[in-house]
């Protein structure tokens, strides 16, 4: 993958500061440092394909609204550390993999066929509730589950560092 | 579609991702087997050749995801799983 070849020091820079900011949320960056190095430079090379860090073991559409789930840190990941202590890359992993209590393995995709998702959001935007006693909309983030009542979601998620666009209205 | 020559054990297809870890794994242990396949990385294709690589992948994995690997169009393998692959191409 010559053509896509990011500089070192770039590769070094994220590295650094996604394993800084998973740190300090409870979130934990593989230890197999060549690996996760490997992986962080795919989104390196996805935010100049795309411009968005796309899960660089998924096919991206390019199309960011299509994408969104698959954003890095994607909707499936925190799930996939619950039930398999490692997301669906392997960037991030859980507590007993960074002890070597457990072995990463490959693990089953989580999201939907194509088909499948595009049904599954038509049929959730008919689900919606609404509660018109709020004095705000209470925002989810669909990383981490996050909620906070106000009139916008917050720019970046203070929890996950998700960015706005991650946010659903859950209630309103 | 590139071609990696090798020992021949059947057709055997891998699709994959460039950026991909799990992808690359697959490709060096074929490699380390030293068998003959082919491999596509479906995300540096054209709109058009990237949709009909889709297709074919969804025929054996309807989710889509990479690795898939393809065995003599009849058996395929997901994801890295070093024991199955090995398994699988032996028996070709």
């Amino acid at each position: 993958m010559n053509e896509n070849r990011i500089p070192e020091e770039q590769i070094d820079n994220l590295y650094k500061k996604l394993d800084k900011e998973a740190e300090a949320s409870g979130y934990h960056l593989n230890p197999d440092e060549e690996f996760t190095r490997d992986l962080v430079e795919g989104l390196l090379v996805n935010e100049e394909r795309y411009g968005y860090w796309a899960c660089p073991c998924r096919l991206a559409s390019g199309e960011k609204d299509k994408d969104l789930d698959i954003i890095c840190p994607c909707d499936y990941r925190d799930p996939d550390l619950n039930d398999y202590d490692t997301c669906y890359c392997g960037l991030y992993v859980s507590k007993f993999v960074v002890d070597g209590d457990k072995e990463l393995k490959k693990i089953p995709e989580r999201r939907h066929s194509e088909e499948e998702r595009e049904k599954i959001k038509e049929e959730s935007e008919s689900k919606k509730i609404e509660i018109t006693k709020l004095s705000k909309p209470v925002w989810r983030c669909k990383v981490c589950g996050y909620l906070c009542g106000r009139d916008e979601p917050p720019g970046v998620c203070p929890i996950c560092k998700a960015k706005k666009e991650r946010f659903e209205k859950f209630l309103e | 579609m590139k071609h990696v020559e090798g020992e021949k054990r059947g057709k055997i297809m891998l699709y994959a991702i460039s950026t991909c870890v799990w992808c690359k794994k697959v490709k060096k242990l074929l490699n380390s087997l030293n068998v003959d396949y082919y491999y596509v990385d479906v995300d540096l294709l054209d709109g058009k050749n990237k949709e009909k690589a889709k297709e074919e992948v969804i025929r054996w994995n309807s989710l889509c995801s990479f690795p898939t690997l393809v065995i003599n169009d009849g058996d395929c393998v997901v994801g890295y799983d070093e024991e199955e692959i090995k398994r699988k191409i032996s028996n070709e």
